[in-house]
Protein backbone atom coordinates (compact mmCIF):
# COMPACT_ATOMS: atom_id res chain seq x y z
CA UNK A 1 0.00 0.00 0.00
CA UNK A 2 1.47 3.34 -0.94
CA UNK A 3 0.42 5.57 1.89
CA UNK A 4 3.04 8.16 1.03
CA UNK A 5 0.94 9.33 -1.91
CA UNK A 6 -1.42 11.02 0.44
CA UNK A 7 1.09 11.75 3.07
CA UNK A 8 3.30 14.67 2.19
CA UNK A 9 5.19 14.25 5.44
CA UNK A 10 6.49 10.92 4.20
CA UNK A 11 7.62 11.86 0.69
CA UNK A 12 11.25 10.87 0.11
CA UNK A 13 12.71 14.36 -0.21
CA UNK A 14 11.71 15.17 3.37
CA UNK A 15 14.12 14.17 6.08
CA UNK A 16 13.29 12.10 9.13
CA UNK A 17 13.52 15.20 11.28
CA UNK A 18 10.79 17.06 9.45
CA UNK A 19 8.55 14.01 9.68
CA UNK A 20 9.13 14.07 13.43
CA UNK A 21 8.42 17.81 13.43
CA UNK A 22 5.16 17.38 11.58
CA UNK A 23 3.92 14.47 13.69
CA UNK A 24 5.23 15.48 17.11
CA UNK A 25 5.99 19.20 17.27
CA UNK A 26 5.91 19.17 21.06
CA UNK A 27 8.38 16.29 21.33
CA UNK A 28 10.76 18.29 19.17
CA UNK A 29 10.21 21.45 21.24
CA UNK A 30 10.89 19.74 24.57
CA UNK A 31 14.04 18.12 23.19
CA UNK A 32 15.32 21.51 22.07
CA UNK A 33 14.50 23.08 25.44
CA UNK A 34 16.35 20.26 27.23
CA UNK A 35 19.39 20.66 24.99
CA UNK A 36 19.44 24.42 25.54
CA UNK A 37 19.28 23.96 29.31
CA UNK A 38 22.04 21.40 29.21
CA UNK A 39 24.14 23.69 27.04
CA UNK A 40 23.59 26.40 29.63
CA UNK A 41 24.79 24.11 32.43
CA UNK A 42 27.86 23.14 30.39
CA UNK A 43 28.81 26.73 29.71
CA UNK A 44 27.87 27.96 33.18
CA UNK A 45 29.62 25.25 35.15
CA UNK A 46 31.93 23.19 32.90
CA UNK A 47 34.01 22.01 35.86
CA UNK A 48 30.88 20.32 37.24
CA UNK A 49 29.26 19.12 34.04
CA UNK A 50 32.36 17.62 32.48
CA UNK A 51 32.61 15.21 35.39
CA UNK A 52 30.54 12.12 35.96
CA UNK A 53 29.69 12.85 39.62
CA UNK A 54 26.81 15.21 38.88
CA UNK A 55 25.22 12.66 36.51
CA UNK A 56 25.57 9.91 39.07
CA UNK A 57 23.83 12.13 41.55
CA UNK A 58 20.98 12.87 39.08
CA UNK A 59 20.67 9.19 38.29
CA UNK A 60 20.25 8.22 41.91
CA UNK A 61 17.67 10.92 42.75
CA UNK A 62 15.60 11.25 39.55
CA UNK A 63 13.80 7.90 39.39
CA UNK A 64 11.44 8.33 42.38
CA UNK A 65 9.78 11.45 41.04
CA UNK A 66 10.20 10.08 37.52
CA UNK A 67 8.19 6.91 38.02
CA UNK A 68 5.37 8.98 39.54
CA UNK A 69 5.39 11.34 36.57
CA UNK A 70 5.22 8.44 34.09
CA UNK A 71 2.11 7.11 35.81
CA UNK A 72 0.55 10.56 36.14
CA UNK A 73 0.90 11.13 32.38
CA UNK A 74 -1.85 8.58 31.73
CA UNK A 75 -4.16 10.20 34.31
CA UNK A 76 -3.60 13.70 32.91
CA UNK A 77 -4.18 12.37 29.39
CA UNK A 78 -7.60 11.18 30.59
CA UNK A 79 -8.31 14.83 31.37
CA UNK A 80 -8.22 13.95 35.07
CA UNK A 81 -5.75 14.47 37.89
CA UNK A 82 -4.40 12.53 40.85
CA UNK A 83 -3.17 14.52 43.84
CA UNK A 84 -2.98 11.53 46.15
CA UNK A 85 -0.05 9.60 44.69
CA UNK A 86 2.53 10.91 47.21
CA UNK A 87 0.28 9.66 50.00
CA UNK A 88 -0.27 6.33 48.24
CA UNK A 89 3.50 6.10 48.04
CA UNK A 90 3.60 6.68 51.80
CA UNK A 91 1.15 3.84 52.53
CA UNK A 92 2.96 1.50 50.17
CA UNK A 93 6.28 2.45 51.77
CA UNK A 94 4.94 1.65 55.24
CA UNK A 95 3.77 -1.75 54.02
CA UNK A 96 7.17 -2.38 52.47
CA UNK A 97 9.01 -1.48 55.67
CA UNK A 98 6.65 -3.44 57.88
CA UNK A 99 6.66 -6.59 55.74
CA UNK A 100 10.43 -6.42 55.41
CA UNK A 101 10.84 -6.10 59.18
CA UNK A 102 8.61 -9.14 59.62
CA UNK A 103 9.96 -11.40 56.86
CA UNK A 104 13.38 -10.06 55.97
CA UNK A 105 12.52 -10.83 52.34
CA UNK A 106 12.84 -8.10 49.70
CA UNK A 107 10.76 -9.95 47.03
CA UNK A 108 7.84 -10.46 49.42
CA UNK A 109 8.00 -6.85 50.62
CA UNK A 110 8.27 -5.72 47.00
CA UNK A 111 5.08 -7.54 45.98
CA UNK A 112 3.21 -6.37 49.08
CA UNK A 113 4.25 -2.79 48.39
CA UNK A 114 3.22 -2.78 44.71
CA UNK A 115 0.00 -4.59 45.64
CA UNK A 116 -0.80 -1.95 48.25
CA UNK A 117 -0.20 0.81 45.71
CA UNK A 118 -2.54 -0.92 43.26
CA UNK A 119 -5.27 -1.35 45.88
CA UNK A 120 -5.05 2.34 46.85
CA UNK A 121 -5.12 3.25 43.15
CA UNK A 122 -8.16 1.03 42.58
CA UNK A 123 -9.97 2.70 45.49
CA UNK A 124 -9.22 6.11 43.96
CA UNK A 125 -10.50 4.80 40.65
CA UNK A 126 -13.72 3.42 42.13
CA UNK A 127 -14.41 6.70 43.91
CA UNK A 128 -13.97 8.58 40.64
CA UNK A 129 -15.48 6.23 38.04
CA UNK A 130 -18.20 4.44 40.02
CA UNK A 131 -19.30 6.93 42.67
CA UNK A 132 -18.65 9.78 40.28
CA UNK A 133 -16.60 12.17 42.40
CA UNK A 134 -14.51 14.45 40.14
CA UNK A 135 -10.89 13.29 40.22
CA UNK A 136 -9.46 16.49 41.70
CA UNK A 137 -11.99 16.44 44.53
CA UNK A 138 -11.71 12.72 45.18
CA UNK A 139 -7.92 12.74 45.32
CA UNK A 140 -7.76 15.78 47.61
CA UNK A 141 -9.79 13.61 49.95
CA UNK A 142 -7.68 10.49 49.55
CA UNK A 143 -4.47 12.52 49.70
CA UNK A 144 -5.29 13.32 53.34
CA UNK A 145 -6.84 9.91 53.92
CA UNK A 146 -3.80 7.86 52.85
CA UNK A 147 -1.35 10.19 54.59
CA UNK A 148 -3.45 10.11 57.73
CA UNK A 149 -3.46 6.33 57.54
CA UNK A 150 0.35 6.21 57.34
CA UNK A 151 0.65 8.53 60.33
CA UNK A 152 -1.66 6.34 62.38
CA UNK A 153 -0.04 3.07 61.25
CA UNK A 154 3.51 4.28 61.79
CA UNK A 155 2.65 6.19 64.97
CA UNK A 156 4.89 8.93 63.65
CA UNK A 157 7.94 6.70 63.89
CA UNK A 158 10.49 5.79 61.23
CA UNK A 159 11.58 2.21 60.48
CA UNK A 160 15.24 1.39 59.81
CA UNK A 161 15.88 -1.02 56.94
CA UNK A 162 19.66 -1.40 56.95
CA UNK A 163 19.42 -5.23 56.78
CA UNK A 164 18.29 -4.79 53.17
CA UNK A 165 21.94 -4.25 52.26
CA UNK A 166 22.72 -7.91 52.96
CA UNK A 167 20.42 -9.16 50.22
CA UNK A 168 21.33 -9.68 46.56
CA UNK A 169 18.06 -8.01 45.65
CA UNK A 170 19.37 -4.82 47.19
CA UNK A 171 22.04 -4.69 44.48
CA UNK A 172 19.50 -5.52 41.81
CA UNK A 173 17.32 -2.59 42.91
CA UNK A 174 19.75 0.14 43.88
CA UNK A 175 23.26 -1.26 43.39
CA UNK A 176 25.77 0.41 41.10
CA UNK A 177 26.11 -1.05 37.61
CA UNK A 178 29.86 -1.32 36.75
CA UNK A 179 30.35 0.39 40.09
CA UNK A 180 29.06 3.64 38.58
CA UNK A 181 25.49 3.70 37.32
CA UNK A 182 22.72 3.56 39.95
CA UNK A 183 20.49 0.56 39.19
CA UNK A 184 17.34 2.52 40.00
CA UNK A 185 18.12 4.69 36.98
CA UNK A 186 18.54 1.65 34.76
CA UNK A 187 15.16 0.34 35.89
CA UNK A 188 13.61 3.75 35.50
CA UNK A 189 14.87 4.03 31.91
CA UNK A 190 13.59 0.56 31.01
CA UNK A 191 10.18 1.37 32.46
CA UNK A 192 10.15 4.74 30.70
CA UNK A 193 10.88 3.09 27.34
CA UNK A 194 8.05 0.62 27.96
CA UNK A 195 5.66 3.44 28.90
CA UNK A 196 6.63 5.49 25.83
CA UNK A 197 5.87 2.48 23.64
CA UNK A 198 2.57 1.85 25.43
CA UNK A 199 1.48 5.47 25.16
CA UNK A 200 1.70 5.78 21.39
CA UNK A 201 1.68 2.20 20.11
CA UNK A 202 -0.25 0.04 22.53
CA UNK A 203 -4.01 -0.36 22.42
CA UNK A 204 -4.20 0.82 26.03
CA UNK A 205 -2.38 4.09 25.33
CA UNK A 206 -4.61 4.70 22.33
CA UNK A 207 -7.72 4.09 24.42
CA UNK A 208 -6.52 6.51 27.10
CA UNK A 209 -6.13 9.18 24.41
CA UNK A 210 -9.65 8.48 23.13
CA UNK A 211 -11.25 8.57 26.56
CA UNK A 212 -9.43 11.81 27.38
CA UNK A 213 -10.49 13.30 24.08
CA UNK A 214 -14.18 12.45 24.16
CA UNK A 215 -15.70 9.95 26.57
CA UNK A 216 -18.98 9.42 24.76
CA UNK A 217 -17.33 9.04 21.35
CA UNK A 218 -14.90 6.58 22.91
CA UNK A 219 -17.81 4.56 24.25
CA UNK A 220 -19.52 4.52 20.86
CA UNK A 221 -16.27 3.44 19.22
CA UNK A 222 -16.38 0.34 21.39
CA UNK A 223 -13.78 1.42 23.92
CA UNK A 224 -14.43 0.24 27.45
CA UNK A 225 -14.23 3.63 29.11
CA UNK A 226 -14.68 2.44 32.69
CA UNK A 227 -12.02 -0.23 32.37
CA UNK A 228 -9.56 2.17 30.73
CA UNK A 229 -9.94 4.76 33.50
CA UNK A 230 -9.67 2.15 36.26
CA UNK A 231 -6.50 0.77 34.67
CA UNK A 232 -4.94 4.25 34.71
CA UNK A 233 -5.58 4.68 38.44
CA UNK A 234 -4.34 1.19 39.26
CA UNK A 235 -1.23 1.80 37.16
CA UNK A 236 -0.65 5.08 39.01
CA UNK A 237 -0.86 3.12 42.27
CA UNK A 238 1.62 0.52 41.00
CA UNK A 239 4.04 3.28 40.01
CA UNK A 240 3.70 4.86 43.47
CA UNK A 241 4.52 1.49 45.03
CA UNK A 242 7.49 1.01 42.73
CA UNK A 243 8.75 4.48 43.51
CA UNK A 244 8.49 3.69 47.23
CA UNK A 245 10.48 0.46 46.79
CA UNK A 246 13.37 2.28 45.10
CA UNK A 247 13.39 5.21 47.49
CA UNK A 248 13.33 3.03 50.61
CA UNK A 249 16.02 0.76 49.19
CA UNK A 250 18.28 3.69 48.42
CA UNK A 251 17.99 5.29 51.86
CA UNK A 252 17.27 2.05 53.79
CA UNK A 253 14.93 3.93 56.05
CA UNK A 254 11.17 4.47 56.16
CA UNK A 255 9.77 7.69 57.51
CA UNK A 256 6.06 8.61 57.66
CA UNK A 257 6.45 11.55 55.28
CA UNK A 258 7.76 9.31 52.48
CA UNK A 259 6.49 10.70 49.18
CA UNK A 260 5.91 14.24 50.40
CA UNK A 261 7.28 16.85 48.07
CA UNK A 262 6.98 14.75 44.89
CA UNK A 263 3.54 16.00 43.86
CA UNK A 264 4.40 19.27 42.18
CA UNK A 265 7.69 18.25 40.53
CA UNK A 266 6.03 15.15 39.06
CA UNK A 267 3.07 17.09 37.69
CA UNK A 268 5.42 19.81 36.44
CA UNK A 269 7.34 17.15 34.51
CA UNK A 270 4.09 15.96 32.93
CA UNK A 271 3.01 19.45 31.89
CA UNK A 272 6.46 20.58 30.75
CA UNK A 273 6.45 17.42 28.64
CA UNK A 274 3.47 18.72 26.70
CA UNK A 275 0.55 16.68 28.04
CA UNK A 276 -2.62 18.75 28.00
CA UNK A 277 -4.72 19.26 31.14
CA UNK A 278 -7.79 19.04 28.93
CA UNK A 279 -6.97 15.45 28.06
CA UNK A 280 -6.71 13.60 24.77
CA UNK A 281 -3.31 14.96 23.92
CA UNK A 282 0.11 14.37 25.32
CA UNK A 283 3.46 12.69 25.13
CA UNK A 284 5.16 10.12 27.33
CA UNK A 285 8.47 10.92 25.68
CA UNK A 286 7.81 14.55 26.63
CA UNK A 287 7.27 13.50 30.24
CA UNK A 288 10.55 11.57 30.18
CA UNK A 289 12.47 14.63 28.99
CA UNK A 290 10.45 16.75 31.43
CA UNK A 291 11.63 14.50 34.27
CA UNK A 292 15.25 14.99 33.21
CA UNK A 293 14.71 18.76 33.11
CA UNK A 294 12.84 19.11 36.40
CA UNK A 295 15.11 16.60 38.12
CA UNK A 296 18.30 18.40 37.10
CA UNK A 297 17.14 22.00 37.33
CA UNK A 298 17.84 22.65 40.97
CA UNK A 299 21.25 20.99 41.08
CA UNK A 300 22.09 22.52 37.72
CA UNK A 301 21.31 26.02 38.87
CA UNK A 302 23.20 25.65 42.11
CA UNK A 303 26.23 24.21 40.31
CA UNK A 304 26.32 27.22 38.03
CA UNK A 305 27.02 29.32 41.09
CA UNK A 306 23.64 31.00 41.13
CA UNK A 307 22.47 31.45 44.67
CA UNK A 308 20.02 28.86 45.92
CA UNK A 309 17.08 31.19 46.30
CA UNK A 310 17.10 31.84 42.55
CA UNK A 311 16.24 28.21 41.85
CA UNK A 312 12.48 28.60 42.16
CA UNK A 313 12.56 31.63 39.90
CA UNK A 314 14.43 29.80 37.15
CA UNK A 315 12.32 26.69 37.75
CA UNK A 316 9.18 28.72 37.26
CA UNK A 317 10.58 30.53 34.25
CA UNK A 318 11.44 27.25 32.50
CA UNK A 319 8.00 25.79 33.09
CA UNK A 320 6.19 28.95 32.06
CA UNK A 321 8.22 29.37 28.87
CA UNK A 322 7.78 25.71 27.92
CA UNK A 323 4.02 25.61 28.35
CA UNK A 324 3.70 28.93 26.48
CA UNK A 325 5.64 27.48 23.55
CA UNK A 326 3.26 24.49 23.46
CA UNK A 327 0.21 26.69 23.56
CA UNK A 328 1.59 28.63 20.59
CA UNK A 329 2.58 25.48 18.70
CA UNK A 330 -0.88 23.97 19.19
CA UNK A 331 -2.63 27.14 18.07
CA UNK A 332 -1.06 27.01 14.61
CA UNK B 1 -41.04 -14.95 18.61
CA UNK B 2 -39.85 -16.49 15.36
CA UNK B 3 -36.21 -15.64 15.12
CA UNK B 4 -35.16 -17.91 12.25
CA UNK B 5 -34.69 -15.19 9.64
CA UNK B 6 -34.01 -12.47 12.16
CA UNK B 7 -30.68 -10.71 12.30
CA UNK B 8 -31.50 -8.49 15.23
CA UNK B 9 -34.58 -8.37 17.45
CA UNK B 10 -35.76 -6.22 20.28
CA UNK B 11 -38.22 -7.68 22.75
CA UNK B 12 -40.24 -5.33 24.92
CA UNK B 13 -37.44 -2.77 25.28
CA UNK B 14 -37.89 -0.06 27.89
CA UNK B 15 -35.40 2.69 28.44
CA UNK B 16 -35.49 5.58 30.84
CA UNK B 17 -33.08 8.37 31.66
CA UNK B 18 -33.40 9.75 35.18
CA UNK B 19 -36.86 8.22 35.52
CA UNK B 20 -38.06 9.75 32.24
CA UNK B 21 -39.36 6.96 29.98
CA UNK B 22 -37.90 7.38 26.53
CA UNK B 23 -38.68 3.93 25.10
CA UNK B 24 -41.89 2.26 26.21
CA UNK B 25 -41.98 -1.36 25.11
CA UNK B 26 -40.35 -1.65 21.70
CA UNK B 27 -40.69 -4.92 19.74
CA UNK B 28 -38.81 -4.83 16.49
CA UNK B 29 -37.17 -7.37 14.22
CA UNK B 30 -34.68 -6.73 11.45
CA UNK B 31 -34.50 -9.59 8.95
CA UNK B 32 -31.64 -10.68 6.76
CA UNK B 33 -31.33 -8.81 3.49
CA UNK B 34 -33.71 -6.07 4.54
CA UNK B 35 -33.36 -2.30 4.72
CA UNK B 36 -35.53 -0.87 7.48
CA UNK B 37 -36.19 2.82 7.91
CA UNK B 38 -36.86 4.28 11.34
CA UNK B 39 -38.84 7.50 11.10
CA UNK B 40 -40.40 9.83 13.62
CA UNK B 41 -40.25 13.29 15.15
CA UNK B 42 -37.29 14.79 16.94
CA UNK B 43 -37.05 13.18 20.35
CA UNK B 44 -39.20 10.18 19.36
CA UNK B 45 -36.45 7.82 20.52
CA UNK B 46 -34.90 6.66 17.23
CA UNK B 47 -31.31 7.21 18.27
CA UNK B 48 -32.00 5.72 21.67
CA UNK B 49 -33.30 2.53 20.02
CA UNK B 50 -30.13 2.04 18.04
CA UNK B 51 -27.99 2.79 21.08
CA UNK B 52 -29.80 0.05 22.95
CA UNK B 53 -29.39 -2.29 19.96
CA UNK B 54 -25.66 -1.68 19.78
CA UNK B 55 -24.70 -1.67 23.46
CA UNK B 56 -24.16 2.03 24.12
CA UNK B 57 -27.09 1.97 26.54
CA UNK B 58 -28.18 -0.92 28.67
CA UNK B 59 -31.98 -1.14 28.49
CA UNK B 60 -33.96 -0.60 31.68
CA UNK B 61 -36.04 -3.62 30.70
CA UNK B 62 -36.30 -6.00 27.74
CA UNK B 63 -34.04 -8.19 25.65
CA UNK B 64 -31.83 -7.81 22.62
CA UNK B 65 -31.26 -10.80 20.30
CA UNK B 66 -28.61 -10.89 17.60
CA UNK B 67 -28.79 -13.79 15.15
CA UNK B 68 -31.22 -15.52 17.49
CA UNK B 69 -28.94 -15.33 20.49
CA UNK B 70 -29.86 -13.30 23.57
CA UNK B 71 -27.08 -10.78 24.15
CA UNK B 72 -26.58 -9.01 27.45
CA UNK B 73 -25.33 -5.73 25.97
CA UNK B 74 -22.51 -4.19 27.99
CA UNK B 75 -20.45 -2.40 25.37
CA UNK B 76 -20.45 -1.60 21.67
CA UNK B 77 -18.03 -4.52 21.30
CA UNK B 78 -20.95 -6.84 22.09
CA UNK B 79 -22.80 -5.83 18.93
CA UNK B 80 -19.73 -5.24 16.80
CA UNK B 81 -18.27 -8.70 17.31
CA UNK B 82 -21.64 -10.11 16.19
CA UNK B 83 -21.55 -8.26 12.90
CA UNK B 84 -23.34 -4.99 13.63
CA UNK B 85 -21.70 -1.73 12.50
CA UNK B 86 -23.08 1.67 13.43
CA UNK B 87 -22.75 5.26 12.33
CA UNK B 88 -24.13 7.22 15.26
CA UNK B 89 -25.82 10.56 14.90
CA UNK B 90 -22.95 12.08 16.92
CA UNK B 91 -20.49 10.41 14.49
CA UNK B 92 -18.35 9.13 17.36
CA UNK B 93 -15.04 10.59 16.32
CA UNK B 94 -12.29 11.86 18.60
CA UNK B 95 -11.31 15.29 17.29
CA UNK B 96 -7.75 15.50 18.52
CA UNK B 97 -6.70 12.06 17.31
CA UNK B 98 -5.33 11.17 13.89
CA UNK B 99 -7.65 9.78 11.23
CA UNK B 100 -5.94 6.37 11.27
CA UNK B 101 -6.43 6.12 15.01
CA UNK B 102 -10.11 6.97 14.65
CA UNK B 103 -10.65 4.44 11.86
CA UNK B 104 -9.31 1.58 13.96
CA UNK B 105 -10.55 2.72 17.38
CA UNK B 106 -11.69 -0.24 19.43
CA UNK B 107 -10.62 -2.84 16.81
CA UNK B 108 -6.97 -2.12 16.37
CA UNK B 109 -4.69 -4.34 14.33
CA UNK B 110 -2.57 -5.61 17.16
CA UNK B 111 -0.22 -8.34 18.18
CA UNK B 112 -0.69 -10.71 21.09
CA UNK B 113 0.76 -8.25 23.57
CA UNK B 114 -1.64 -5.55 22.46
CA UNK B 115 0.86 -3.45 20.53
CA UNK B 116 -0.66 -2.00 17.38
CA UNK B 117 0.67 -2.41 13.86
CA UNK B 118 0.71 1.35 13.32
CA UNK B 119 2.25 1.09 9.86
CA UNK B 120 -0.50 -1.18 8.56
CA UNK B 121 -3.23 0.88 10.19
CA UNK B 122 -1.84 4.02 8.54
CA UNK B 123 -1.63 2.29 5.18
CA UNK B 124 -5.14 0.84 5.34
CA UNK B 125 -6.61 4.12 6.52
CA UNK B 126 -4.87 5.87 3.61
CA UNK B 127 -6.38 3.38 1.20
CA UNK B 128 -9.78 3.94 2.78
CA UNK B 129 -9.51 7.70 2.33
CA UNK B 130 -8.40 7.36 -1.27
CA UNK B 131 -10.60 4.59 -2.58
CA UNK B 132 -13.77 4.76 -0.57
CA UNK B 133 -13.95 8.48 -0.06
CA UNK B 134 -12.00 9.88 -2.99
CA UNK B 135 -9.98 12.16 -0.74
CA UNK B 136 -7.37 13.61 -3.03
CA UNK B 137 -6.65 16.71 -1.03
CA UNK B 138 -2.98 16.71 -0.11
CA UNK B 139 -3.77 18.67 3.01
CA UNK B 140 -5.58 15.69 4.49
CA UNK B 141 -3.53 12.64 5.34
CA UNK B 142 -4.13 9.71 7.64
CA UNK B 143 -2.04 11.61 10.18
CA UNK B 144 -4.38 14.62 10.10
CA UNK B 145 -6.43 15.24 13.18
CA UNK B 146 -10.15 14.85 12.71
CA UNK B 147 -10.60 18.41 14.01
CA UNK B 148 -9.20 19.72 10.75
CA UNK B 149 -11.90 18.09 8.60
CA UNK B 150 -15.07 19.76 7.37
CA UNK B 151 -18.42 18.56 8.70
CA UNK B 152 -19.08 16.51 5.58
CA UNK B 153 -15.61 15.04 5.61
CA UNK B 154 -16.00 13.99 9.23
CA UNK B 155 -19.24 12.28 8.32
CA UNK B 156 -17.48 10.67 5.39
CA UNK B 157 -14.86 9.21 7.70
CA UNK B 158 -17.52 7.85 10.05
CA UNK B 159 -19.47 6.22 7.21
CA UNK B 160 -16.42 4.90 5.38
CA UNK B 161 -15.20 3.41 8.66
CA UNK B 162 -18.47 1.53 9.15
CA UNK B 163 -18.48 0.19 5.59
CA UNK B 164 -14.81 -0.77 5.76
CA UNK B 165 -15.38 -3.34 8.47
CA UNK B 166 -17.79 -5.53 6.61
CA UNK B 167 -20.84 -6.21 8.73
CA UNK B 168 -24.11 -8.12 8.38
CA UNK B 169 -26.13 -5.20 9.68
CA UNK B 170 -25.21 -1.58 9.12
CA UNK B 171 -27.03 1.07 11.11
CA UNK B 172 -26.95 4.65 9.86
CA UNK B 173 -28.38 7.42 12.05
CA UNK B 174 -29.07 10.47 9.86
CA UNK B 175 -26.14 9.77 7.54
CA UNK B 176 -27.11 12.46 5.04
CA UNK B 177 -27.50 15.26 7.54
CA UNK B 178 -25.63 18.32 6.31
CA UNK B 179 -24.33 16.67 3.14
CA UNK B 180 -24.39 18.14 -0.37
CA UNK B 181 -26.70 16.58 -2.98
CA UNK B 182 -23.85 14.70 -4.55
CA UNK B 183 -22.63 13.27 -1.25
CA UNK B 184 -26.19 12.41 -0.24
CA UNK B 185 -26.61 10.41 -3.47
CA UNK B 186 -23.44 8.55 -2.71
CA UNK B 187 -24.65 7.60 0.76
CA UNK B 188 -28.03 6.42 -0.57
CA UNK B 189 -26.25 4.38 -3.21
CA UNK B 190 -24.20 2.75 -0.46
CA UNK B 191 -27.40 1.77 1.31
CA UNK B 192 -28.85 0.16 -1.86
CA UNK B 193 -25.55 -1.64 -2.27
CA UNK B 194 -25.83 -3.06 1.19
CA UNK B 195 -29.07 -4.80 0.26
CA UNK B 196 -27.74 -6.02 -3.07
CA UNK B 197 -24.99 -7.73 -1.13
CA UNK B 198 -27.66 -9.53 0.88
CA UNK B 199 -26.87 -7.60 4.02
CA UNK B 200 -29.22 -5.59 6.19
CA UNK B 201 -29.40 -1.94 7.12
CA UNK B 202 -31.29 0.37 9.42
CA UNK B 203 -31.63 3.90 8.13
CA UNK B 204 -32.75 6.90 10.15
CA UNK B 205 -33.46 9.97 8.05
CA UNK B 206 -35.94 12.84 8.31
CA UNK B 207 -36.20 13.10 4.54
CA UNK B 208 -39.04 10.77 3.48
CA UNK B 209 -37.91 10.93 -0.13
CA UNK B 210 -34.54 9.48 0.81
CA UNK B 211 -36.11 6.92 3.05
CA UNK B 212 -38.68 5.80 0.52
CA UNK B 213 -36.12 5.42 -2.24
CA UNK B 214 -34.00 2.88 -0.37
CA UNK B 215 -35.98 1.15 2.38
CA UNK B 216 -38.12 -2.01 2.22
CA UNK B 217 -39.99 -1.35 5.42
CA UNK B 218 -40.87 1.76 7.40
CA UNK B 219 -41.14 1.74 11.16
CA UNK B 220 -42.86 4.81 12.54
CA UNK B 221 -41.88 5.82 16.01
CA UNK B 222 -43.87 8.18 18.18
CA UNK B 223 -42.91 9.23 21.69
CA UNK B 224 -41.13 6.03 22.54
CA UNK B 225 -43.62 3.62 20.95
CA UNK B 226 -43.96 2.05 17.54
CA UNK B 227 -47.00 3.75 16.03
CA UNK B 228 -47.08 1.65 12.88
CA UNK B 229 -45.10 -0.40 10.38
CA UNK B 230 -45.54 -0.59 6.62
CA UNK B 231 -43.73 -2.39 3.86
CA UNK B 232 -43.00 -0.62 0.64
CA UNK B 233 -45.73 -2.50 -1.27
CA UNK B 234 -48.34 -1.51 1.30
CA UNK B 235 -48.09 2.24 0.81
CA UNK B 236 -46.98 4.81 -1.72
CA UNK B 237 -44.54 7.58 -1.01
CA UNK B 238 -47.36 10.12 -0.78
CA UNK B 239 -49.30 7.98 1.67
CA UNK B 240 -46.23 7.69 3.86
CA UNK B 241 -45.81 11.45 3.85
CA UNK B 242 -49.50 11.89 4.72
CA UNK B 243 -49.18 9.46 7.60
CA UNK B 244 -46.20 11.34 8.97
CA UNK B 245 -47.97 14.69 8.69
CA UNK B 246 -51.12 13.32 10.35
CA UNK B 247 -49.10 11.79 13.13
CA UNK B 248 -47.36 15.06 13.74
CA UNK B 249 -50.61 17.01 13.83
CA UNK B 250 -53.02 14.65 15.57
CA UNK B 251 -50.70 12.26 17.36
CA UNK B 252 -52.39 9.32 15.61
CA UNK B 253 -52.07 7.24 12.49
CA UNK B 254 -55.14 7.25 10.28
CA UNK B 255 -55.78 3.96 8.56
CA UNK B 256 -55.89 4.42 4.81
N1 LIG C 1 -28.26 10.29 27.45
C1 LIG C 1 -29.48 10.84 27.64
N2 LIG C 1 -29.81 11.38 28.83
C2 LIG C 1 -31.04 11.92 29.04
N3 LIG C 1 -31.99 11.97 28.11
C3 LIG C 1 -31.74 11.46 26.90
C4 LIG C 1 -30.47 10.87 26.60
N4 LIG C 1 -30.49 10.45 25.32
C5 LIG C 1 -31.71 10.76 24.85
N5 LIG C 1 -32.47 11.37 25.78
C6 LIG C 1 -33.85 11.82 25.61
O1 LIG C 1 -34.57 10.79 24.98
C7 LIG C 1 -35.47 11.29 24.04
C8 LIG C 1 -35.26 10.60 22.71
O2 LIG C 1 -33.99 10.95 22.20
P1 LIG C 1 -33.44 10.38 20.83
O3 LIG C 1 -32.09 10.95 20.65
O4 LIG C 1 -33.57 8.91 20.83
O5 LIG C 1 -34.43 11.01 19.77
P2 LIG C 1 -34.42 10.89 18.19
O6 LIG C 1 -35.66 10.23 17.80
O7 LIG C 1 -33.15 10.29 17.73
O8 LIG C 1 -34.47 12.43 17.78
P3 LIG C 1 -33.73 13.23 16.59
O9 LIG C 1 -34.53 13.02 15.37
O10 LIG C 1 -33.80 14.64 17.04
O11 LIG C 1 -32.35 12.71 16.50
C9 LIG C 1 -35.25 12.79 23.98
O12 LIG C 1 -36.28 13.41 24.69
C10 LIG C 1 -33.93 13.00 24.68
O13 LIG C 1 -33.94 14.20 25.38
MG1 LIG D 1 -31.55 10.95 16.78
Amino acid sequence: MDSSMHNPAATPEKSGLSVAMARNPIDVAITVIAMLLFGMYLIGAPEVYLHFDIYRSFMSTLPYMGLLALGATFIVTLGEIDLSFPSVMGVAAWVFATVFTMTGSIPISFLACIGTGMICGALNGLLITRIGVPSIVATIGTMFLWRGLVNVLAQGKGIPLVEMRDSVFYDVLVGRLFGQIPMQFVWFCLIAILMIAIYKRHVFGSHVLFVGDNKSSAQMMGIRVYRTRMTCYILMGAMSGLSAVFLLSEVTYFWPTTGDGFLLPALAAVFIGGTSVFGGRGSMYGTFVGILIIGSLEAGIVAMGVQGFYTQLIYGLTITVAVSIYALVMKK
Amino acid sequence: MDLSNSLLSLENIHMSFRRVDVLKGIDLTINRGEVVALVGDNGAGKSTIIKVMTGVHHPTKGKVYIKGEHVNMRSVQDSRTRGVETVYQERALADQQEIWRNVFAGREIRNRLGFMDVKRQRAEAAQLLRERMGFTSRAITTDSEVAGLSGGEKQGVAIARALFFEADLIILDEPTMGLSLKETDKVLKFVRNIREQGKSAILIDHNILHVYSVADRFVILDRGKIAGQFTKDQISREQLIDIMVDLHQTGQIKTH
